[in-house]
């Protein structure tokens, strides 16, 4: 892990109460794993006892299963359904609203949110890659998003090395993780006994050194390493390459598109999950006295019917060219746009696929032959 | 290219209808002010660029600005009723209220077009973000070679400005080529395809300037006959249109490979699209 200046912590396992007290004392919300619907979601915790433990994600193409952990270790799951775009990048909000008094006089206004300080326990290294990527997107110079930032300024991350990657993950291979090496404020190695603790900001610094930790041993950190080498080497999937701009580019017209257009459903599941998508729709809802409206936005995907809408027709029809907007943008012309791939290697998108579709499968299927002219 | 101060990008802006014209059965044009006076005084666009227009309570549409550059006064925009948002502002009168965000995007090259012939290749409502481009060549004649205005319609009836392309065709230095697929009685210009006129246009292609506008299908016969005739790839543009929520890039919808339409473009040198444009779907 990217150590900051200060010297690496160790907290025990029955120390981890304190640092949840603290960040709570400190005014911060705290979001951590709990298991609901048989997904592991962020919610919001009371005490380090509602953190989940004992617990797995046992994924696969279109399956996601929670199991026992027998070391009953508070992370050994690798992931859930949703990253931290959910709270940085809402799934639906107000961003204006407009009143309208009797004359017809429009009165605009902008909607602000107004969410507390989060402090988010347990994010993965593929999370902060994606977080970001969604930065780079809503916080652009000179165009930043108001209602993005106001909640990404008030959000502390925790982070936690990946110690057990579902049978899905492949961030060894997009250079995401499985251990987290910047964008967090701490981050955790969780071993048998507790947590090599490091801190990677000024906030997350000074929350270390109020935690007073012994120094973490040479031997603590190197287990530590270990076990995120091991981690990366037991990941079966993998992108042939972190740049695949040309390789994807030159085959607009393969065939695979086609085959993978009849299993495909359009469903959106997996820009749903996917932690750097960033599509939404814009609507209005009109209050129902007629007096004003609001004006929303909601996440949207480029798998839907009305994405690429243009007065009369669609500009995608069929599920082959939506299918390909997605993986060309996703894997392709993100290069252009942010200087890098927009996937982190999480696999969200192969486990919740209501069919299974396997993003490498189809990377690997369209690139493995040579570019017909 | 000419990127103008931008109005904030976040609610829109109060603005009354100022005239409603009837253009043909279908299209119809807006002229609009801000309420706020400062605001008007202070709008300022580049032939190109569009404006997001907000109808209370149904939502917003990207809508290319027509209007001369030069008139201070009111913002014009010529629009189809097409879907749920046009069909309510076409039920707009004078003095109704609408909100009004804007301009947005790049809009044409008109720097680099200086001391060039300048052609422009437009179908159906591909007319209305070219016009303004009309209007800022004829105020400065003297900076330009000749003036070439080539428009196609599917039908007679589609049409508009019949009386501004007959006083174009008047002016010097200027030709005027109209087609339509489906002719009508007394229709003074070509019956047929636009394409087949753009060998009678008469323009020095190696001190030209095009910029089209229409449907995606006809700028890519327009674009190989034009750089069949010389014209520099690099003197090419075309306007682009995709979907547009946000118009700021950030939504979305418009993304045509790496390219946000509404922020990138929606004007784009054909070197730039050329490669995707032959790949529908995208």
């Amino acid at each position: 892990m990217l150590a900051h200046p200060d010297p690496a912590g160790f907290l025990p396992l029955d120390q981890l109460p304190e640092l949840l007290s603290l960040l709570m004392r400190q005014g911060y919300q705290c979001l951590g794993p709990a298991p609901e619907h048989g997904a592991i979601v962020m919610r919001p915790l009371q005490t380090s006892s509602d953190l989940a433990r004992g617990l797995q994600a046992e994924q696969a193409p279109g399956h996601y299963r929670l199991t026992h952990d027998s070391d009953n270790r508070y992370f050994a799951w690798a992931h859930g359904p949703q990253a931290i775009k959910p709270h940085t990048f809402a799934p639906q909000e107000s961003v204006w609203q407009v009143d309208r008094d009797l004359a017809g006089v429009l009165q605009f206004r902008p909607v602000m949110p107004e969410p507390p300080l989060q402090a988010l326990i347990g994010v993965r290294a593929c999370d902060l890659a994606a977080l970001a990527l969604q930065d780079a997107h809503f916080l652009r110079e000179g165009r930043r998003d108001p209602q993005y930032a106001q909640r990404r300024e008030r959000l502390f991350l925790v982070a936690v090395q990946c110690a057990v990657p579902a049978a899905t993950c492949f961030c060894a291979s997009t250079g995401d993780g499985p251990t987290p090496t910047a964008g967090y404020d701490l981050a955790l190695a969780e071993l048998a006994e507790g947590f090599v603790t490091v801190a990677g900001s000024e906030k997350g610094a000074a929350v270390l050194r109020a935690l007073n930790l012994s120094p973490a041993t040479a031997g603590q950190i190197e287990t530590a390493r270990q076990q995120g080498e091991q981690a990366a080497a037991v990941q079966t999937r993998s992108l042939p390459g972190q740049n695949l701009r040309d390789a994807l580019m030159s085959r607009l017209e393969h065939p695979r598109w086609d085959e993978v257009a009849a299993r495909c459903l359009a469903c959106g599941n997996c820009t749903a999950v996917c932690p750097t998508c960033f599509c939404h729709a814009e609507t209005d809802v009109p209050a129902l006295d007629g007096d004003s409206s609001r004006h929303e936005r909601n996440w949207d995907s480029c798998f839907g019917e009305s994405h690429g809408y243009l007065h009369g027709f669609n500009v995608r029809s069929d599920i082959r060219s939506r299918y390909r907007q997605w993986l060309t943008h996703k894997l392709a012309t993100w290069h252009d746009q942010f200087g890098r791939g927009g996937c982190v290697g999480c696999g969200r998108c192969i486990a919740w696929c209501p069919v299974g579709i396997d993003l490498t499968e189809e990377v690997a299927a369209l690139t493995a032959s040579e570019v017909k002219p | 290219m000419n990127r103008p101060v931008m109005l904030d990008a976040g609610a829109p802006h109060t603005a009354t209808v100022v005239s409603r014209t009837q253009e043909s059965p279908t299209i119809f044009t807006l002229q609009l002010r801000f309420d706020d006076a400062a605001l008007q005084a202070a709008y300022r666009f580049a032939p190109g660029q569009f404006n997001m227009l907000y109808l209370y309570g149904v939502g917003e549409v990207p809508i290319s600005i027509m209007s001369d550059p030069e008139e201070r006064g009111v913002i014009g925009h010529t629009i189809r009723a097409q879907g749920r948002v046009t069909q309510g502002l076409a039920a707009l009168q004078p003095g109704d209220r609408v909100g009004l965000r804007g301009p947005f995007g790049r809009g044409w090259p008109l720097q680099d077009a200086d001391g060039h012939d300048v052609v422009l290749v437009t179908g159906g409502l591909g007319c209305a973000p070219v016009v303004s481009v009309i209007h800022y060549v004829l105020r400065r004649r003297e900076h330009f070679g000749r003036l070439i205005i080539i428009q196609g319609v599917k039908h007679a009836e589609d049409l508009i400005w019949r009386e501004q392309y007959d006083q174009w065709a008047t002016l010097p230095d200027t030709q005027v080529l109209v087609a339509a697929n489906e002719g009508a009685a007394f229709w003074p210009w070509h019956v047929g395809r636009v394409t087949e006129l753009f060998e009678l246009a008469s323009f020095d292609p190696n001190r030209a300037v095009a910029m089209m506008c229409g449907p995606e299908g006809m700028m890519h016969v327009a674009a190989k006959s034009l750089l069949a005739r010389g014209l520099p790839e690099s003197h090419l543009y075309l306007s682009m249109e995709r979907n547009m929520q946000c118009a700021v890039g950030r939504c979305g919808h418009c993304q045509f490979g790496g390219a946000f339409v509404c922020r990138d473009g929606p004007v784009f040198n054909w070197g730039e699209v050329k490669a995707l444009l032959a790949h529908k779907g995208f």
